[in-house]
């Protein structure tokens, strides 16, 4: 079997306050091979963006990855220095926001930011990094290129910019991409068109994708895999059709039941009771509080484990 | 004792699924003919310049934010409005409630004309009107305890008296799921979902008959917006509520309206009851639209329904605005602008396709 483009064991990344450590990441494992899209889906605060910034090698005190391995392409990340990140992020990895532009320099022109990202990986001439700026455009759909490359981002729509931020993470043909909700802001034709692209791309060039979203129906349409976040912690682990068309933990069950279906329509819809606190640590499973099913043994933590079918699952009485 | 709630609607209106018969007595709210334009103001010089005959450059013609377009809601019914960024959908909810005058058309809460009459009856009038707005953080007031930012209107309107404040702010806060010792917090102490329902509980704070729901679920969960979504829907059936539910989640509206309206660069598209518009779309916006709403079905995507993005409202095309990213383009169709007609009982298109 070929080697895992990423392959994060065990991460825990804590934040620590003055009232003791926020678990935001919990022990979370996973693994993606080239060409593989695996979407990454929970609520707010579930630890879902913190899992691909403790990958970018992003996490700022008081937060720290305080244990678990990071292995890029047989390589471990963790303990690697700034500089060596460096020669990493914008490059091997690549990372899209849900903002473009946190990625986008407004008082600068789209040329000038993409040549930057260029060069400061590779040796080439201008106009060389350019040509690639040029090429990148077209690949994500956008017309009159170089009418674009002379443009500020004010200038261009929000579902532009968001198409030239994944421009530019596709410039120096990473290995892995992890996009953070990129398309929950724009509107479903252009969302429709991004996520056809994207698709495309991973399949063309064996780039593999970590698509973070707390939208189910986004990965039903995109993703191979999906990995469900609960409380910092992967409760469901499977192949998208084995975790949205036969869900086995509660939680993603009742994330399903909670999207609107035409089937239903005008029926009220299914509600997971409660909301989730992330501050709160507790012991055992954290989603046991909200839960229909829970046990008594829910009070000790359930560990991942394999099921019959391959899936991963965390969880003491699945459905 | 203070006022209940109750006391404003108690009709319990049966759910209009199928299509709409015509209505007996005039619709609870009517937008007649509305349209609202926005002008870049003129600098002193090039308004000296025009005023004097001297202008260099042609004026600039106004955006078209809302081009036309006439909608009804019924007493206790729920209307969708769906649409792309910039097509008009937000601001003519303003329109609806009173947030932004229309600069031609008439607003007619009950079959009287809210426009014409002086203010102080308007006034009054406007109160049946509120707004739940897209993000709650934004719009409610971070120095105000739940306390005042819920019965501050309602005690200046005189609907309750001072003394009983509390105790009516407690009773919608129970009412939209909230717990009425929340009352004494700030707004920076909830959850996404629970300011959704504080902006709820304003709303319903002044008893009113219709509220108009600007994206109010987009920012939310999924697990907290089917709680949200509920919410509107009991707080409809026990209180008799209207809702212009104005969204770009073709999923959520399918799910809670009864009629439907697209609009496209500031015009109607298409118009039909809900399960009607699911089914049967007839304008190719409107097919589009559907393709592209994610669905929970486990499919790779293999097709881009529409190219390109919205254009500009500066310079919208000409005849049918969304010609250039129509898969049925015809000649016709950028030069004769598409009138809106019948298809079917309650059912309107404006498309070419569909033969005068």
């Amino acid at each position: 079997m070929a080697t895992p483009t990423l392959s994060i064991g065990g991460l825990k990344t804590w934040f620590f306050t003055d009232s003791g450590p926020v678990k935001a990441v919990d022990g979370v494992s996973f693994s993606v091979m080239p060409g593989e899209i695996l979407g990454l889906v929970g609520e707010s605060g579930s630890g879902k963006s913190i899992t691909g910034f403790s990958i970018m090698g992003l996490i700022d005190p008081p937060g720290r990855v305080v244990e678990g391995s990071i292995v890029f392409k047989g390589e471990e990340l963790r303990g690697r220095s700034d500089a060596a990140m460096r020669t990493l992020r914008g490059n091997r990895i690549a990372m899209i926001f849900q903002d473009p532009m946190m990625t986008l320099n407004p008082v600068l022109r789209i040329d000038v930011q993409m040549v930057e990202a260029v060069l400061a990986h590779r040796k080439m001439t201008r106009s060389q990094a350019l040509a690639l700026a040029h090429s990148a455009l077209e690949r994500v759909g956008i017309a009159a290129p170089g009418e674009r490359l002379r443009a500020y981002p004010h200038q261009m729509s929000g579902g532009m910019r968001q198409r030239v931020a994944i421009a530019i993470a596709l410039l120096n043909e990473p290995d892995l991409i992890i996009a953070d909700e990129p398309t929950t802001a724009l509107d479903v034709t252009i969302q429709g068109q991004i996520l056809f692209e994207m698709q495309k791309i991973c399949a063309e060039s064996g780039t593999s994708l970590i698509w973070i979203t707390h939208d189910l129906s986004v990965v039903a349409g995109l993703a191979d895999a999906v990995g469900v976040m609960y409380g910092g912690r992967m409760v469901e682990h499977g192949t998208v059709a084995q975790v949205l068309e036969s869900p086995r933990h509660p939680y993603t069950q009742g994330l399903i039941a909670s999207v609107p279906q035409l089937e239903a329509r005008g029926q009220p819809l299914r509600q997971i009771p409660g909301a989730y606190s992330p501050l709160v640590n507790v012991s055992g499973c954290a989603f046991a509080p909200r839960c229909e099913r829970a046990l008594p043994v829910c009070q000790t933590e359930p560990q991942l484990a394999a099921t019959a079918d391959g899936r991963l699952l965390r969880c003491h009485n699945p459905v | 004792m203070h006022t209940t709630l109750m006391s404003n609607a108690e009709t319990s209106p049966a759910r209009n699924t199928d299509t709409d018969a015509a209505p007996m007595h005039p619709p609870l709210l009517e937008l007649r003919n509305v349209s609202v334009n926005f002008e870049r103001p003129m600098t002193t010089s090039s308004a000296l310049a025009w005023a004097t005959g001297r202008s260099p450059a042609p004026r600039p013609s106004p955006v078209r934010a809302v081009d036309d377009v006439s909608i009804t809601v019924g007493q206790g019914e729920i209307v969708g409005l769906v649409g792309e960024s910039g097509c008009g959908k937000s601001t003519l909810g303003r329109v609806a409630v009173g947030l932004q005058r229309a600069t031609h058309g008439e607003r007619l809460l009950r079959g009287e004309n809210l426009d014409a009459m002086n203010r102080q009856e308007a006034l009054a009038r406007q109160l049946k009107l509120q707004m739940v707005f897209q993000d709650p953080y934004a719009s409610l007031n971070p120095r105000l305890r739940v306390l005042d930012l819920i019965g501050e209107a309602p005690v200046t309107h005189g609907i309750v008296p001072k003394a009983d404040k509390r105790a009516y702010v407690a009773e919608l806060l129970e009412r939209v799921g909230l717990r009425p010792d929340m009352a004494t917090r700030f707004p920076h102490q909830f959850s996404g979902g629970q300011r959704a329902r504080i902006g709820i509980a304003r709303a319903l704070a002044v008893k009113p008959e219709f509220i108009v729901c600007d994206e109010a679920v987009a920012a939310l969960d999924v697990s907290v917006q089917s709680q949200v979504l509920n919410l509107f829907s009991s707080l409809r059936e026990r209180l008799g509520l209207s809702y212009l539910f104005v969204s770009h989640n073709l999923a959520v509206v399918h799910h809670i309206a009864d009629r439907v309206t697209v609009m496209y660069l500031g015009r109607v598209v298409e118009s039909a009851p809900a399960h009607r518009l699911f089914r049967e779309a007839a304008h190719p916006y409107t097919r589009a639209l559907l393709a592209e709403a994610p669905t929970l079905k486990v499919q790779k995507r293999k097709f881009i329904a529409i190219k390109g993005e919205i254009p500009s409202p500066l310079a919208p095309p000409s005849g049918c605005h969304f010609h250039p990213r129509c898969p049925h383009a015809m000649p016709r169709c950028s030069e004769e602008v598409p009138r809106l007609k019948s298809i079917a009982t309650g059912h309107t298109a404006a498309c070419h396709l569909h033969a005068d």
